[in-house]
């Protein structure tokens, strides 16, 4: 309890011209927290998400990270070598097509090494061991290490994503809808993995979704977004459970029941 | 005696801003307290407000005025006002909950799901295990179930699950939502008896039982919701 935060925004904007792609945000996020942002399309999750983890510059605003030795570190004051360093190691990024965040015309084995070559491990052996680890981690079987992710389906894909993040022992993932597009049984399988390994691992994480089950099985916190803005936030339980905002209460009443 | 356990003048109530902004009072002035090794149940007919207490207790539910204090390792934490980390922190180590219904998780087996209070507290895995086995036997839940995860069971064996997993741990304060509510006169017996044991470790217990023989075996005083309720008497 005693730790200190892992991340820190402090009134962090960013706006296209003259639209508010997000506004004035600011929280803090620990080591081993699990936060999601809810909200519908166009309400600057994906925006927010894409400033936090420097994909994009924001207008204004600052969010400082504690370096693994210790240091508090303002993101957009670094230069493009050190993020670059910080994006390949300390973090992973998680997108919703996996084909983003893979290079589909390299085996699987290799794009989960290729992560650790970038922190300077040169040995093959032991590269193709954790890679192998790793793959049978994320539920590949190891006869697949040396196959493109392109001859995989949607739902491997997405876990060979995964594993090629966390290879390097990250402390912070971001995720954009990880389980967006693929179908429910995939789906729970994966949350299932993800919410193993989040809490083995005791990674942070900042998981983006416009589904609310995903978010009450993954995140310990909850931050809702409308056009641009934090409506809401807390305890993803309380959140859900009790919410006080009207648009808050619209979402929350407009999930199905099975 | 120790009291881990201090309601204050809380009151809550629901804003539907999709029903015209209705406001639908749930309690005022709640203020009771709950000490070690005693078990308190709240009594009252349905819709007064019982799990809605409870639900506020454990931070699902937030409050519009007013202190829940618990003793979280020896100092006051103030549940009504506290940042989600700390709920999170004094729910691990603090302040269990046996909810009516069991959220299962996917694929997740029914021995994880009981054992995992206990290794999130970073017991190791194995003897988290050896507990869960041991509450599972005791409630009588077939070994072959074990394995398997719970989204497919009985009403009963869910609920089954869930008090296990809330009584595996030893926290000092748990609230319980009609904990034996699908249960058979057998296992209602052993889950008194569980009940029995915790007051004899100094659990503070507060619970909602509207079975009257169970409610009879277990508690210590009866806490009448009545009084909070906005409408009085009349429900």
């Amino acid at each position: 309890m005693s730790d200190l935060p892992l991340l820190k925004v402090n009134n962090l904007s960013k706006f296209y011209g003259s639209r508010i792609g997000c506004k004035d945000v600011s929280f803090e996020l620990w080591p081993g927290e699990v936060l999601a942002i809810v909200g519908e399309s166009g309400s600057g999750k994906t925006t927010l998400l894409n400033c936090l983890s420097t994909r994009l510059l924001p207008s204004t605003g600052s969010v400082t990270y504690r370096m693994r030795d210790e240091t508090y570190r303002d993101l957009y004051h670094m230069n493009e070598a050190e993020r670059r360093f910080l994006m390949r190691t300390d973090w992973g990024f998680v997108h919703q097509n996996p084909a983003d965040g893979l290079r589909m015309s390299v085996s699987a084995g290799a794009n989960v090494g290729e992560r650790l070559m970038a922190v300077g491990d040169r040995n093959y052996g032991r590269i193709r061991q954790t890679a192998a680890d790793w793959l049978s981690r994320v539920e590949i079987a190891e006869d697949r290490i040396d196959d493109q992710p392109r001859s995989f389906s949607g739902g491997m894909r997405q876990r060979l994503q995964i594993a090629r993040n966390l290879v390097t022992s990250p402390r912070l993932v971001f995720m954009d809808e990880p389980t967006g597009g693929l179908d429910v049984s995939v789906q729970a399988r994966l949350l299932d993995l993800l919410r193993g390994l989040v809490n083995d691992l005791g990674l942070a994480a900042i998981v983006v979704t416009h589904d609310l089950a995903v978010a009450r099985l993954l995140s310990h916190r909850m931050m809702v977004m409308k056009d641009g803005h934090v409506i809401e936030q807390g305890l993803t339980d309380r959140v859900l459970d009790d919410p006080r905002e009207r648009y808050t209460q619209l979402l929350v009443s407009s999930i199905l029941q099975v | 005696m120790a009291t881990p356990l201090i309601v204050s003048e809380v009151s809550k109530s629901f804003i539907m801003h999709l029903r015209g902004s209705l406001v639908l009072p749930v309690v005022s002035n709640v203020s009771f307290s709950v000490a070690s090794g005693e078990c308190v149940v709240l009594g009252g007919p349905s819709g007064i407000g019982k799990s809605s207490i409870l639900k506020m207790l454990y931070g699902n539910y937030g409050v519009d005025t007013g202190q829940i204090l618990l003793d979280h390792d020896g100092r006051m934490v103030d549940i009504a006002s506290s940042h989600p980390r700390l709920v999170l922190e004094v729910r691990r180590r603090t302040l269990g909950y046996v909810s009516q219904f069991l959220r299962t998780v996917p694929r997740v087996a029914t021995l994880d799901v009981v054992a995992e209070p206990l290794i999130s507290r970073g017991v190791s895995t194995e003897e988290a295990h050896e507990r869960a086995s041991d509450l599972l036997a005791r409630l009588n839940l077939p070994k072959d179930l074990w394995q398997l995860p719970p989204a497919t069971f009985s009403g009963g064996e869910q609920q089954r699950v869930n008090i296990a997993r809330g009584f595996i741990t030893d926290h000092t304060v748990l609230l319980l939502d009609e904990p034996t509510a699908s249960l058979d006169a057998a296992n209602r017996a052993v889950v008194v008896e569980m009940i029995g044991a915790k007051k004899e470790k100094g659990v503070g217990l507060l619970g909602i039982f509207h079975d009257e023989e169970v409610r009879e075996a277990v508690a210590d005083r009866i806490l009448d919701v009545r009084q909070f309720s906005p409408r009085g008497v009349a429900a």
